[in-house]
């Protein structure tokens, strides 16, 4: 590495150790498994750590009354954060308001996505300046799109403007001060910020189906309905299936948007109150660390469940 | 189902007559494959163009009305929201909001430390990511098939739900407030190591071999060889690592209190705390933080779109 001089030559000196021992077998394996391990051993360290000993920590904690500061000293509580965070009305409020974030926006995100993927799929012209449009609000940094919308959902804004002309003035919601239209602004901003990536997904599933498949079908008759439902929709099939996953883990994951959008954050009166905020507020704010932890294994065995159940679909489909 | 029809060729006529999308099915989407190089336009497209042109208008919007307000005085941007002039810039302060938000946010800081915590984050990642990749993909060593297996097993393991642990790990470690508690746990990544691993395992070994004859060493082979290859994989993780890490939000607001070392997507807070609210400085900072990555994109979108799309990540 630190050599400049490409010549092996030059190279010889330094790597001698390796090259050495290749008259026989057993030290070359040696030298490559010492070789393997100096490669992996930064990254091990860091995953150790930053992620799996945090992880075991979640655990623990989640039995435990820890908390960030406090003279007392941390004991096993048995279950009592599990007790405490499943008879907690907010908890459940948190997990049922992220249950309808998912029922809504999973299939409307997933299925804009596919439109979008197929529309800037078509070989027209101008179809890289659509899709790099649609693209555009994925590098937008939430922080920036959720404060922007907060003033596009004013009750006065541009969106009630829209909204008083297409309904004559029946429909115009103050939206992030509505207990029954905040987390619909919220759905909103949320498919607008990342239905783009789940178009590029589906592009890409959607470029790797062959031309001689659709040539077949058309020569067979097929409409174009009939080409989607029995080539394009079974060729992009894998893709599909991460893309409702992904949406589905990333949506029980929803907190930038509901922690900035409404005047104080899950509001108002709960209405957007997610797991996540949830676990924010009491494993930080209350610095109740037992507790939040409670909460994020209970996040990790829905998102667990979610993961499992995905792969159980692409097994028995692809044995189909 | 029809391509038993003994008959097949005598259908798509029966079919044009009742349906007019239908009307050329061989040019619909196999005649563009074969003959890619010709752009043709067909009457069905116009109307797959107003539904582009909608769709790029609720896309785009948002945008343009960020970008327009942060030129206006802070009254005419809410007032103004209601009509079609919020679309407007007029009339308009110039860059004085921009001069505002630069002032009251120390936007030059936080930008700063954003550019520091996510090259670090990206730069760190890369090398970390591939060399730990590249071991599980082609050096044999004990331990490796559980590794890749407890690899694919950590991916789903949501950083959220690690958040409040490491938290209390940092408040131990003393490391609260530092641009390090930002960056060391965003480095390795299970995601990213598994997508090299994918990568690498699909290289040809005669190049390694070659190179091994040539008498290059392990280090020497993955840096003159192997990672020149890997240049897909290197820009997908550098562009999905650097679009996580600036727009992070949660992670700093645990573990930051002061400007010193927050990132910018914080600094918005700065506007929305202290009465009046002064919608053209926050229009102005939401701009100030979304043109770097917009920016970026705008030159790299081939890169970027090809990157995402070529990586594992689409299942």
């Amino acid at each position: 590495m630190s050599s400049t001089t490409a010549s092996p030559a030059d190279l010889a000196p330094d790597d001698a150790n390796d090259d050495a021992p290749n008259v026989g077998l057993a030290p070359t394996r040696r030298n490559e498994a010492r070789t393997a391990w100096s490669f992996s051993a930064p990254g091990l360290l860091f995953l150790l750590v930053f992620l799996i000993i945090p992880f075991l920590l979640a655990i623990a904690f989640s039995f435990s009354n820890a908390r960030l500061i406090t003279p007392l000293p941390t004991r096993f509580t048995g279950v009592d954060n599990y007790v405490e965070v499943l008879t907690s009305g907010t908890f459940w409020r948190g997990l049922l308001n992220n249950t309808i974030f998912v029922l809504v926006v999973v299939p409307v995100q997933t299925f804009l996505a596919l439109m979008l993927a197929i529309l800037v799929n078509r070989k027209i012209p101008g179809r890289t300046i659509f899709r790099t449009i649609y693209f555009m609000p994925v590098v937008t940094v939430m922080a920036a799109a959720a404060t922007i919308w907060v003033l596009l959902f004013n009750p006065d804004g541009l969106i009630n403007a829209v909204m008083e002309t297409i309904t004559f003035g029946a429909f115009a919601p103050d939206w992030l001060n509505s207990t029954t239209w905040a987390l619909p602004a919220v759905m909103i901003v949320s498919i607008w910020q990342g239905v783009g990536f789940q178009m590029i997904i589906l592009l890409a599933s959607l470029q790797d189906v062959p031309d001689t498949l659709y040539e077949a079908a058309s020569i067979d008759g097929a409409t174009p309905w009939q080409q989607f439902v029995n080539v394009t929709l079974p060729g992009i099939r894998n893709g599909l299936i991460f893309v409702v996953t992904v949406t589905t883990i990333l949506a029980f994951r929803l907190f930038d948007q509901v922690y900035l959008m409404p005047q104080s954050p899950g509001g108002p009166l709960d209405a957007t109150r997610t797991m996540m905020l949830e676990m924010v507020q009491t494993g930080f704010n209350e610095q109740a660390i037992g507790r939040g932890s409670a909460i994020a294994v209970v996040f990790f065995v829905i998102v667990l469940t979610i993961t499992l159940v995905q792969r159980r679909f692409i097994r028995e489909e692809g044995q189909v | 189902m029809s391509t038993t029809d003994p008959a097949p060729r005598t259908d798509p006529g029966a079919h044009a007559t009742s349906d007019p999308a239908a009307a050329d099915p061989a040019n619909d989407d196999a005649g563009i494959g074969t003959s890619g190089t010709t752009l043709r336009l067909k009457p069905s497209d116009a109307w797959m163009y107003v539904v582009m042109v909608a769709l790029a208008i609720f896309f785009l919007f948002p945008l343009v009305y960020m970008f327009v307000s942060s030129f206006k005085p802070d009254d005419v941007v809410l007032s103004s929201s209601g009509s079609l002039g919020a679309l407007w810039p007029s009339p308009t302060v110039g860059l004085e909001n921009y001069g505002d938000a630069i002032e009251r946010a120390s936007v030059v800081r936080v930008f700063l430390n954003s550019v520091l915590i996510s090259t670090l984050i990206v730069g760190g990642g890369l090398v970390v990511n591939s060399l730990f990749g590249y071991a599980l993909a082609r050096l044999k060593f004990r331990g490796r098939n559980i590794m890749v297996a407890v690899m694919v097993a950590l991916i789903i393991i949501p950083f959220e739900a690690l958040a409040v642990p490491l938290l209390f790990m940092g408040a131990q470690a003393n490391m609260l407030d530092t641009y390090a508690i930002q960056i060391l746990p965003f480095i390795a990544n299970p995601l990213y190591v598994y997508l090299f691993y994918t990568f690498f395992l699909n290289i040809p070994v005669e190049l390694e071999e070659a190179a091994r004859v040539d008498g290059a060493g392990p280090v020497r082979t993955f840096v003159s060889v192997i990672a020149p290859l890997a240049k897909p994989a290197y820009a997908t993780m550098a562009i999905l690592g650097f679009l996580f890490s600036w727009g992070q939000f949660l992670w700093p607001v645990m573990v930051t209190r002061g400007v010193a070392v927050r990132p910018l997507p914080l600094g918005i807070g700065t506007f929305q705390t202290t009465p009046p609210i002064q919608w053209g400085d926050i229009m102005a900072y939401a701009g100030l933080m979304t043109l770097p990555l917009l920016i970026i994109f705008l030159i790299f979108q081939r890169y970027f779109v090809q990157g995402v799309a070529s990586s594992g990540v689409k299942g």
